[in-house]
Protein backbone atom coordinates (compact mmCIF):
# COMPACT_ATOMS: atom_id res chain seq x y z
CA UNK A 1 0.00 0.00 0.00
CA UNK A 2 1.10 3.55 -0.88
CA UNK A 3 0.32 6.25 1.78
CA UNK A 4 0.88 9.68 1.59
CA UNK A 5 0.67 11.90 5.01
CA UNK A 6 0.54 15.52 5.44
CA UNK A 7 1.94 16.22 1.75
CA UNK A 8 2.64 19.91 1.23
CA UNK A 9 4.30 21.23 -2.00
CA UNK A 10 4.96 24.45 -3.13
CA UNK A 11 6.55 26.05 -6.15
CA UNK A 12 8.19 29.40 -4.93
CA UNK A 13 4.85 31.54 -2.99
CA UNK A 14 2.30 29.41 -5.32
CA UNK A 15 1.51 26.45 -2.73
CA UNK A 16 0.02 23.77 -5.11
CA UNK A 17 -1.04 20.95 -2.62
CA UNK A 18 -2.10 21.42 1.32
CA UNK A 19 -2.32 18.68 3.47
CA UNK A 20 -2.49 15.42 1.11
CA UNK A 21 -2.99 12.45 3.05
CA UNK A 22 -4.56 9.34 1.28
CA UNK A 23 -3.95 5.36 1.22
CA UNK A 24 -3.87 4.50 -2.41
CA UNK A 25 -4.96 0.54 -2.03
CA UNK A 26 -3.35 -2.96 -3.35
CA UNK A 27 -5.13 -4.50 -6.43
CA UNK A 28 -7.55 -1.37 -6.88
CA UNK A 29 -7.74 1.38 -9.39
CA UNK A 30 -6.88 4.58 -7.31
CA UNK A 31 -7.67 7.49 -9.47
CA UNK A 32 -6.62 11.29 -8.98
CA UNK A 33 -9.22 13.29 -10.40
CA UNK A 34 -9.87 17.12 -10.14
CA UNK A 35 -9.52 20.34 -12.78
CA UNK A 36 -6.70 21.26 -14.90
CA UNK A 37 -4.31 23.06 -12.31
CA UNK A 38 -5.95 21.15 -8.83
CA UNK A 39 -2.34 19.17 -8.51
CA UNK A 40 -3.13 15.83 -9.80
CA UNK A 41 0.12 15.29 -11.30
CA UNK A 42 2.48 17.01 -8.66
CA UNK A 43 0.72 14.62 -6.53
CA UNK A 44 1.46 11.74 -8.37
CA UNK A 45 4.66 13.06 -9.34
CA UNK A 46 6.07 14.06 -5.41
CA UNK A 47 4.47 9.88 -4.62
CA UNK A 48 7.14 8.51 -7.42
CA UNK A 49 10.00 11.23 -6.57
CA UNK A 50 10.49 13.07 -8.77
CA UNK A 51 9.19 16.39 -6.93
CA UNK A 52 10.48 16.04 -3.20
CA UNK A 53 7.48 17.06 -1.06
CA UNK A 54 8.07 20.98 0.23
CA UNK A 55 6.86 18.71 3.73
CA UNK A 56 5.19 15.45 4.95
CA UNK A 57 6.33 11.88 3.79
CA UNK A 58 5.64 9.26 0.97
CA UNK A 59 5.00 5.82 2.29
CA UNK A 60 5.28 2.58 0.09
CA UNK A 61 4.47 -0.50 2.18
CA UNK A 62 5.26 1.45 5.73
CA UNK A 63 8.97 2.34 4.15
CA UNK A 64 9.20 6.32 4.11
CA UNK A 65 10.30 7.01 0.62
CA UNK A 66 10.65 10.83 0.82
CA UNK A 67 13.57 10.24 3.66
CA UNK A 68 15.79 7.55 1.54
CA UNK A 69 18.77 8.36 -0.07
CA UNK A 70 18.98 7.71 -3.96
CA UNK A 71 20.56 4.28 -4.47
CA UNK A 72 17.88 3.29 -1.04
CA UNK A 73 14.63 4.87 -3.38
CA UNK A 74 16.18 2.43 -6.81
CA UNK A 75 14.95 -0.75 -4.36
CA UNK A 76 11.34 0.79 -4.88
CA UNK A 77 11.89 1.59 -8.38
CA UNK A 78 12.57 -1.00 -9.76
CA UNK A 79 9.20 -2.00 -8.28
CA UNK A 80 7.30 0.75 -10.25
CA UNK A 81 6.41 0.96 -13.47
CA UNK A 82 4.59 4.35 -15.38
CA UNK A 83 3.11 5.56 -18.33
CA UNK A 84 3.34 8.70 -18.91
CA UNK A 85 1.44 11.34 -20.70
CA UNK A 86 3.15 11.65 -23.47
CA UNK A 87 4.22 7.53 -22.99
CA UNK A 88 8.02 9.27 -22.79
CA UNK A 89 9.51 6.43 -24.96
CA UNK A 90 13.27 6.45 -26.14
CA UNK A 91 13.00 7.75 -29.18
CA UNK A 92 16.50 6.07 -30.20
CA UNK A 93 15.17 2.49 -29.55
CA UNK A 94 13.07 0.57 -30.91
CA UNK A 95 9.83 -0.68 -29.42
CA UNK A 96 11.46 -3.78 -28.68
CA UNK A 97 14.59 -2.28 -27.20
CA UNK A 98 12.30 -0.02 -25.07
CA UNK A 99 10.53 -2.76 -23.36
CA UNK A 100 14.04 -4.61 -22.82
CA UNK A 101 15.65 -1.62 -21.54
CA UNK A 102 14.66 -1.79 -17.74
CA UNK A 103 15.68 -5.72 -18.03
CA UNK A 104 19.44 -4.88 -19.25
CA UNK A 105 19.74 -2.32 -16.45
CA UNK A 106 18.31 -4.54 -13.57
CA UNK A 107 18.10 -8.02 -14.66
CA UNK A 108 20.75 -10.70 -15.18
CA UNK A 109 18.54 -12.63 -17.43
CA UNK A 110 20.16 -13.95 -20.86
CA UNK A 111 19.25 -12.19 -24.42
CA UNK A 112 16.62 -15.21 -25.59
CA UNK A 113 14.97 -14.78 -21.96
CA UNK A 114 14.77 -10.72 -22.11
CA UNK A 115 13.11 -11.51 -25.81
CA UNK A 116 10.70 -13.78 -24.66
CA UNK A 117 9.81 -11.27 -21.67
CA UNK A 118 9.30 -8.39 -24.43
CA UNK A 119 7.49 -10.08 -27.15
CA UNK A 120 5.18 -11.66 -23.87
CA UNK A 121 4.27 -7.96 -22.84
CA UNK A 122 4.30 -6.74 -26.32
CA UNK A 123 0.90 -9.65 -26.79
CA UNK A 124 -0.11 -8.35 -23.52
CA UNK A 125 -1.05 -5.00 -25.04
CA UNK A 126 -2.21 -6.80 -28.23
CA UNK A 127 1.03 -5.16 -30.36
CA UNK A 128 2.34 -8.45 -31.33
CA UNK A 129 4.87 -8.13 -34.39
CA UNK A 130 5.77 -4.01 -33.93
CA UNK A 131 9.15 -4.83 -31.86
CA UNK A 132 11.24 -3.52 -35.00
CA UNK A 133 9.61 0.16 -35.34
CA UNK A 134 10.67 2.97 -33.72
CA UNK A 135 8.36 5.44 -31.42
CA UNK A 136 7.98 7.89 -34.42
CA UNK A 137 6.37 4.95 -36.54
CA UNK A 138 3.06 4.48 -33.82
CA UNK A 139 -0.03 5.98 -33.23
CA UNK A 140 -0.79 7.52 -30.17
CA UNK A 141 -2.74 4.63 -29.13
CA UNK A 142 -0.10 2.58 -29.71
CA UNK A 143 2.78 4.86 -28.21
CA UNK A 144 0.61 4.16 -24.87
CA UNK A 145 0.07 0.29 -25.24
CA UNK A 146 4.00 0.29 -25.40
CA UNK A 147 4.39 2.33 -22.61
CA UNK A 148 2.68 0.12 -20.74
CA UNK A 149 4.19 -2.82 -22.03
CA UNK A 150 7.23 -1.10 -20.84
CA UNK A 151 5.60 0.05 -17.26
CA UNK A 152 5.14 -3.80 -16.64
CA UNK A 153 8.04 -5.65 -18.30
CA UNK A 154 9.74 -5.88 -14.50
CA UNK A 155 6.51 -7.10 -13.18
CA UNK A 156 5.51 -3.81 -11.42
CA UNK A 157 4.25 -3.78 -7.63
CA UNK A 158 3.13 -0.50 -7.96
CA UNK A 159 2.18 1.81 -11.45
CA UNK A 160 1.54 5.16 -12.22
CA UNK A 161 -0.55 6.19 -15.14
CA UNK A 162 -0.74 10.12 -15.97
CA UNK A 163 -3.58 10.69 -18.24
CA UNK A 164 -4.09 7.52 -20.00
CA UNK A 165 -6.56 8.88 -22.54
CA UNK A 166 -5.08 12.29 -23.50
CA UNK A 167 -5.23 12.62 -27.04
CA UNK A 168 -6.99 9.12 -27.62
CA UNK A 169 -10.61 8.65 -29.25
CA UNK A 170 -13.05 7.67 -26.66
CA UNK A 171 -12.76 3.35 -28.36
CA UNK A 172 -8.58 3.64 -27.64
CA UNK A 173 -9.49 5.25 -24.08
CA UNK A 174 -11.25 2.60 -23.05
CA UNK A 175 -9.18 -0.12 -24.19
CA UNK A 176 -6.61 1.54 -22.99
CA UNK A 177 -8.88 1.70 -19.50
CA UNK A 178 -9.32 -1.89 -19.64
CA UNK A 179 -6.22 -2.69 -20.43
CA UNK A 180 -5.29 -1.03 -17.09
CA UNK A 181 -7.89 -2.33 -15.17
CA UNK A 182 -6.84 -6.13 -16.49
CA UNK A 183 -3.02 -5.29 -15.75
CA UNK A 184 -3.67 -4.67 -11.96
CA UNK A 185 -5.82 -7.39 -11.28
CA UNK A 186 -3.37 -10.27 -13.00
CA UNK A 187 -0.49 -8.36 -11.04
CA UNK A 188 -2.48 -6.98 -8.14
CA UNK A 189 -0.83 -3.98 -8.68
CA UNK A 190 -1.26 -0.56 -6.67
CA UNK A 191 -2.29 1.34 -9.69
CA UNK A 192 -2.87 5.00 -9.54
CA UNK A 193 -4.14 6.83 -12.54
CA UNK A 194 -4.23 10.75 -12.78
CA UNK A 195 -6.85 11.61 -14.96
CA UNK A 196 -9.87 13.96 -15.52
CA UNK A 197 -11.29 11.66 -18.36
CA UNK A 198 -15.40 10.99 -16.82
CA UNK A 199 -15.04 7.71 -18.80
CA UNK A 200 -12.23 6.38 -16.74
CA UNK A 201 -13.74 7.71 -13.62
CA UNK A 202 -17.33 5.87 -13.85
CA UNK A 203 -15.69 2.94 -15.83
CA UNK A 204 -12.59 2.07 -13.41
CA UNK A 205 -12.45 3.49 -10.77
CA UNK A 206 -11.98 1.58 -7.26
CA UNK A 207 -11.06 4.26 -5.48
CA UNK A 208 -11.37 8.27 -6.10
CA UNK A 209 -9.55 10.86 -4.76
CA UNK A 210 -10.89 14.52 -5.76
CA UNK A 211 -8.57 17.36 -5.66
CA UNK A 212 -10.10 20.82 -5.44
CA UNK A 213 -7.07 24.06 -5.31
CA UNK A 214 -4.81 21.73 -3.88
CA UNK A 215 -6.50 19.79 -1.53
CA UNK A 216 -8.24 16.81 -1.22
CA UNK A 217 -11.79 17.47 -1.48
CA UNK A 218 -14.08 14.30 -1.87
CA UNK A 219 -12.89 10.50 -1.14
CA UNK A 220 -15.11 7.44 -2.75
CA UNK A 221 -16.12 5.39 -5.50
CA UNK A 222 -17.49 5.21 -8.84
CA UNK A 223 -20.46 4.13 -7.04
CA UNK A 224 -20.64 7.01 -4.40
CA UNK A 225 -19.83 9.52 -6.87
CA UNK A 226 -22.88 10.13 -8.93
CA UNK A 227 -24.72 10.43 -5.78
CA UNK A 228 -22.47 12.72 -3.71
CA UNK A 229 -24.05 15.76 -2.53
CA UNK A 230 -20.11 17.71 -2.86
CA UNK A 231 -20.81 20.89 -4.51
CA UNK A 232 -17.31 21.30 -6.32
CA UNK A 233 -16.97 17.54 -7.31
CA UNK A 234 -20.70 17.89 -8.94
CA UNK A 235 -19.36 21.01 -11.03
CA UNK A 236 -16.66 18.86 -12.01
CA UNK A 237 -18.06 15.30 -12.57
CA UNK A 238 -21.49 16.58 -13.95
CA UNK A 239 -20.36 19.70 -15.79
CA UNK A 240 -21.73 19.10 -19.51
CA UNK A 241 -25.25 18.58 -20.25
CA UNK A 242 -25.28 14.82 -21.16
CA UNK A 243 -23.38 14.34 -17.79
CA UNK A 244 -26.45 16.59 -15.80
CA UNK A 245 -29.04 14.49 -18.22
CA UNK A 246 -27.19 11.10 -17.48
CA UNK A 247 -27.56 11.89 -13.34
CA UNK A 248 -30.86 12.68 -13.82
CA UNK A 249 -31.34 9.18 -14.97
CA UNK A 250 -29.55 7.67 -12.28
CA UNK B 1 26.48 32.77 -12.03
CA UNK B 2 27.90 31.26 -8.70
CA UNK B 3 24.59 29.11 -8.61
CA UNK B 4 24.70 27.87 -12.45
CA UNK B 5 28.58 26.86 -11.61
CA UNK B 6 27.29 25.02 -8.60
CA UNK B 7 24.68 22.74 -10.15
CA UNK B 8 26.91 22.09 -13.29
CA UNK B 9 29.58 20.77 -11.09
CA UNK B 10 26.71 18.90 -9.11
CA UNK B 11 25.70 17.44 -12.55
CA UNK B 12 29.14 16.51 -13.35
CA UNK B 13 29.25 14.72 -10.15
CA UNK B 14 26.51 12.98 -10.38
CA UNK B 15 27.58 11.85 -14.02
CA UNK B 16 30.45 9.67 -13.40
CA UNK B 17 28.66 7.85 -10.36
CA UNK B 18 29.26 4.51 -10.33
CA UNK B 19 27.14 3.25 -13.25
CA UNK B 20 24.07 0.13 -13.02
CA UNK B 21 25.21 -1.90 -15.79
CA UNK B 22 28.76 -1.72 -17.27
CA UNK B 23 27.87 -3.52 -20.09
CA UNK B 24 25.03 -1.10 -21.02
CA UNK B 25 26.90 2.44 -20.84
CA UNK B 26 29.83 0.51 -23.04
CA UNK B 27 27.08 0.32 -25.78
CA UNK B 28 26.02 4.06 -25.34
CA UNK B 29 29.83 5.11 -25.37
CA UNK B 30 30.56 3.45 -28.45
CA UNK B 31 27.38 4.74 -30.13
CA UNK B 32 28.13 8.37 -29.38
CA UNK B 33 31.54 7.47 -30.35
CA UNK B 34 30.51 7.15 -33.74
CA UNK B 35 28.02 9.78 -34.04
CA UNK B 36 31.10 12.35 -32.86
CA UNK B 37 33.54 10.85 -34.35
CA UNK B 38 32.36 9.35 -37.86
CA UNK B 39 29.21 12.15 -38.50
CA UNK B 40 31.97 14.87 -37.76
CA UNK B 41 34.86 13.80 -39.97
CA UNK B 42 33.40 15.28 -43.25
CA UNK B 43 33.11 18.93 -42.04
CA UNK B 44 36.35 18.83 -40.00
CA UNK B 45 38.05 17.23 -43.16
CA UNK B 46 36.64 20.10 -45.48
CA UNK B 47 37.70 23.08 -43.17
CA UNK B 48 40.96 21.79 -42.28
CA UNK B 49 42.17 21.14 -45.79
CA UNK B 50 40.68 24.86 -46.56
CA UNK B 51 42.36 26.99 -43.55
CA UNK B 52 45.48 24.92 -44.42
CA UNK B 53 45.47 26.19 -47.68
CA UNK B 54 44.77 29.41 -46.55
CA UNK B 55 47.01 29.96 -44.11
CA UNK B 56 49.88 28.73 -46.16
CA UNK B 57 48.93 31.11 -48.65
CA UNK B 58 48.57 34.42 -46.81
CA UNK B 59 52.09 33.75 -44.95
CA UNK B 60 53.84 33.24 -48.33
CA UNK B 61 52.10 36.49 -48.75
CA UNK B 62 53.34 38.01 -46.06
CA UNK B 63 56.93 36.89 -45.90
CA UNK B 64 57.60 37.72 -49.31
CA UNK B 65 60.88 39.36 -49.14
CA UNK B 66 64.17 38.20 -50.82
CA UNK B 67 65.53 38.35 -47.25
CA UNK B 68 63.38 35.38 -45.91
CA UNK B 69 63.17 32.35 -46.75
CA UNK B 70 60.22 30.88 -48.48
CA UNK B 71 60.58 27.35 -46.27
CA UNK B 72 59.39 30.27 -43.09
CA UNK B 73 55.98 29.50 -44.63
CA UNK B 74 55.72 26.33 -43.98
CA UNK B 75 57.04 26.69 -40.41
CA UNK B 76 54.87 29.36 -39.75
CA UNK B 77 51.93 27.30 -40.92
CA UNK B 78 52.73 23.99 -39.17
CA UNK B 79 53.34 26.11 -36.12
CA UNK B 80 49.59 28.29 -36.23
CA UNK B 81 47.69 25.03 -37.54
CA UNK B 82 49.45 22.48 -34.47
CA UNK B 83 48.93 25.63 -31.69
CA UNK B 84 45.89 27.48 -32.90
CA UNK B 85 43.71 26.77 -36.13
CA UNK B 86 43.56 22.97 -35.80
CA UNK B 87 42.49 22.07 -32.12
CA UNK B 88 40.81 25.90 -31.96
CA UNK B 89 38.59 26.31 -34.72
CA UNK B 90 37.84 22.41 -35.16
CA UNK B 91 36.54 22.62 -31.57
CA UNK B 92 34.65 25.58 -32.29
CA UNK B 93 32.86 24.18 -35.51
CA UNK B 94 32.33 20.77 -33.38
CA UNK B 95 30.27 22.78 -30.85
CA UNK B 96 28.03 23.99 -33.51
CA UNK B 97 28.11 20.07 -35.20
CA UNK B 98 28.50 18.20 -31.69
CA UNK B 99 27.00 20.76 -28.91
CA UNK B 100 23.98 21.51 -30.32
CA UNK B 101 23.05 18.13 -30.99
CA UNK B 102 23.68 16.86 -27.63
CA UNK B 103 21.75 20.01 -26.01
CA UNK B 104 18.97 19.20 -28.41
CA UNK B 105 18.93 15.65 -27.96
CA UNK B 106 18.91 15.59 -24.11
CA UNK B 107 16.76 19.03 -24.15
CA UNK B 108 14.04 17.00 -26.23
CA UNK B 109 14.38 14.01 -23.69
CA UNK B 110 13.47 16.37 -20.87
CA UNK B 111 10.41 18.31 -22.19
CA UNK B 112 9.05 14.99 -23.29
CA UNK B 113 9.76 13.56 -19.89
CA UNK B 114 11.96 10.78 -21.04
CA UNK B 115 14.14 11.61 -18.51
CA UNK B 116 11.81 11.35 -15.93
CA UNK B 117 11.06 7.64 -17.66
CA UNK B 118 14.72 6.88 -16.66
CA UNK B 119 14.60 8.17 -13.17
CA UNK B 120 11.44 6.76 -12.78
CA UNK B 121 13.06 3.48 -13.34
CA UNK B 122 16.15 3.97 -10.67
CA UNK B 123 18.38 4.81 -13.52
CA UNK B 124 20.91 7.10 -12.81
CA UNK B 125 20.05 9.72 -15.68
CA UNK B 126 22.80 12.07 -15.39
CA UNK B 127 24.89 9.02 -15.55
CA UNK B 128 23.48 7.07 -18.62
CA UNK B 129 22.90 9.91 -20.96
CA UNK B 130 26.16 12.52 -19.98
CA UNK B 131 28.92 10.52 -18.87
CA UNK B 132 28.95 8.38 -22.72
CA UNK B 133 29.32 11.88 -24.33
CA UNK B 134 31.93 13.22 -22.21
CA UNK B 135 34.18 10.15 -22.67
CA UNK B 136 33.31 9.94 -26.65
CA UNK B 137 34.33 13.88 -26.17
CA UNK B 138 37.37 13.23 -24.71
CA UNK B 139 38.32 10.54 -26.96
CA UNK B 140 36.88 11.56 -30.22
CA UNK B 141 37.68 14.76 -30.37
CA UNK B 142 41.50 15.17 -29.71
CA UNK B 143 41.29 12.01 -32.99
CA UNK B 144 39.74 14.39 -35.06
CA UNK B 145 42.43 17.54 -34.28
CA UNK B 146 45.11 15.21 -35.41
CA UNK B 147 42.95 14.64 -38.57
CA UNK B 148 42.60 18.20 -38.89
CA UNK B 149 46.54 19.23 -38.23
CA UNK B 150 47.37 16.14 -41.00
CA UNK B 151 44.83 17.38 -43.35
CA UNK B 152 45.87 21.18 -42.62
CA UNK B 153 49.33 20.52 -43.55
CA UNK B 154 47.91 18.50 -46.33
CA UNK B 155 45.84 21.62 -47.61
CA UNK B 156 49.08 23.75 -47.43
CA UNK B 157 50.85 21.11 -49.86
CA UNK B 158 47.79 21.61 -52.11
CA UNK B 159 47.89 25.54 -52.48
CA UNK B 160 51.87 25.38 -52.74
CA UNK B 161 51.22 23.03 -56.15
CA UNK B 162 48.26 24.71 -57.07
CA UNK B 163 49.77 28.69 -56.61
CA UNK B 164 53.03 27.97 -57.15
CA UNK B 165 53.75 31.12 -55.05
CA UNK B 166 56.08 28.77 -52.96
CA UNK B 167 58.10 25.78 -54.32
CA UNK B 168 56.33 22.38 -52.26
CA UNK B 169 60.02 20.95 -51.32
CA UNK B 170 60.31 24.77 -49.67
CA UNK B 171 57.06 24.24 -47.62
CA UNK B 172 57.91 20.77 -46.67
CA UNK B 173 61.03 21.58 -45.60
CA UNK B 174 59.73 24.35 -44.02
CA UNK B 175 57.59 21.72 -42.20
CA UNK B 176 60.50 19.86 -40.54
CA UNK B 177 62.42 22.72 -40.35
CA UNK B 178 63.29 23.47 -36.44
CA UNK B 179 60.17 21.46 -34.97
CA UNK B 180 59.24 21.90 -31.30
CA UNK B 181 57.34 19.00 -29.94
CA UNK B 182 55.93 20.98 -27.34
CA UNK B 183 53.22 22.64 -29.41
CA UNK B 184 51.68 18.76 -30.19
CA UNK B 185 51.53 18.80 -26.14
CA UNK B 186 49.72 22.20 -26.16
CA UNK B 187 47.81 20.86 -29.13
CA UNK B 188 46.87 17.72 -27.32
CA UNK B 189 46.05 19.62 -23.86
CA UNK B 190 43.80 21.58 -25.54
CA UNK B 191 42.11 19.30 -28.03
CA UNK B 192 41.22 17.07 -24.58
CA UNK B 193 40.07 20.25 -22.30
CA UNK B 194 37.71 21.39 -25.67
CA UNK B 195 36.34 18.03 -26.20
CA UNK B 196 35.51 18.05 -22.09
CA UNK B 197 33.90 21.51 -22.27
CA UNK B 198 32.22 21.53 -25.56
CA UNK B 199 29.92 17.96 -24.06
CA UNK B 200 29.87 19.02 -20.76
CA UNK B 201 28.81 22.42 -21.24
CA UNK B 202 26.22 21.33 -23.62
CA UNK B 203 24.93 18.29 -21.77
CA UNK B 204 24.14 20.82 -18.85
CA UNK B 205 21.78 23.02 -20.68
CA UNK B 206 20.46 20.09 -22.30
CA UNK B 207 19.42 18.72 -19.15
CA UNK B 208 17.92 21.70 -17.73
CA UNK B 209 15.79 22.13 -20.16
CA UNK B 210 12.17 23.25 -19.03
CA UNK B 211 9.32 23.81 -21.13
CA UNK B 212 8.82 22.79 -24.98
CA UNK B 213 10.53 22.48 -28.28
CA UNK B 214 11.23 26.35 -28.02
CA UNK B 215 13.23 25.94 -24.93
CA UNK B 216 14.98 23.12 -26.37
CA UNK B 217 16.00 25.66 -29.77
CA UNK B 218 16.90 28.23 -27.09
CA UNK B 219 19.18 25.40 -24.61
CA UNK B 220 20.94 24.50 -27.68
CA UNK B 221 22.09 27.95 -28.69
CA UNK B 222 23.19 28.80 -25.47
CA UNK B 223 25.26 25.29 -24.97
CA UNK B 224 26.94 26.25 -28.17
CA UNK B 225 27.69 30.10 -27.50
CA UNK B 226 28.78 29.28 -23.86
CA UNK B 227 30.62 26.69 -24.72
CA UNK B 228 32.58 28.42 -27.38
CA UNK B 229 33.22 31.41 -24.96
CA UNK B 230 34.57 28.68 -22.50
CA UNK B 231 36.78 27.67 -25.83
CA UNK B 232 38.55 30.88 -26.30
CA UNK B 233 39.27 31.26 -22.60
CA UNK B 234 40.75 27.78 -21.97
CA UNK B 235 42.69 28.28 -25.23
CA UNK B 236 44.30 31.40 -23.85
CA UNK B 237 44.64 30.25 -20.62
CA UNK B 238 46.30 26.77 -22.06
CA UNK B 239 48.53 28.90 -24.17
CA UNK B 240 49.66 31.55 -21.37
CA UNK B 241 50.67 28.32 -18.73
CA UNK B 242 52.40 25.83 -21.11
CA UNK B 243 53.94 28.10 -23.59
Amino acid sequence: MIETQHIYKSFGDNEVLKDINAQLRPGRNNLIIGTSGSGKTTLLKCIVGLFEPTNGDVLYDNQNFTDMHFRERVHIRKEIGMLFQNSALFDSMTVEQNIMFPLNLFTDMSKSEKLDRANFCLERVNLKDKNKLFPSELSGGMKKRVGIARAISMQPKYLFVDEPNSGLDPLTSILIDELISEITAEYNTTTVVVTHDMNSVMGIGDHIIFLYNGQKWWEGTNKEIAHTDNKELNNFVFASPFMKAAREKL
Amino acid sequence: MFHSLGRYLLLLRLSFKKPEKLSVYWAEIMREMVSQGVGSLGIIAIISVFIGAVATVQVAFQLSSPFVSQSIAGSVSRDSTILEFSPTISALVLAGRIGSSIASQIGTMRVTEQIDALEIMGVNAPGYLISPKILSGLTMIPLLTIVSVVLGLSGGYLACIVSRDIAPTDYIFGLRDSFKPIIVTVCAVKSVAFGFLITSVCSYFGFYTSGGALEVGQSATKGVVFSCIWILFADLVITSVIL
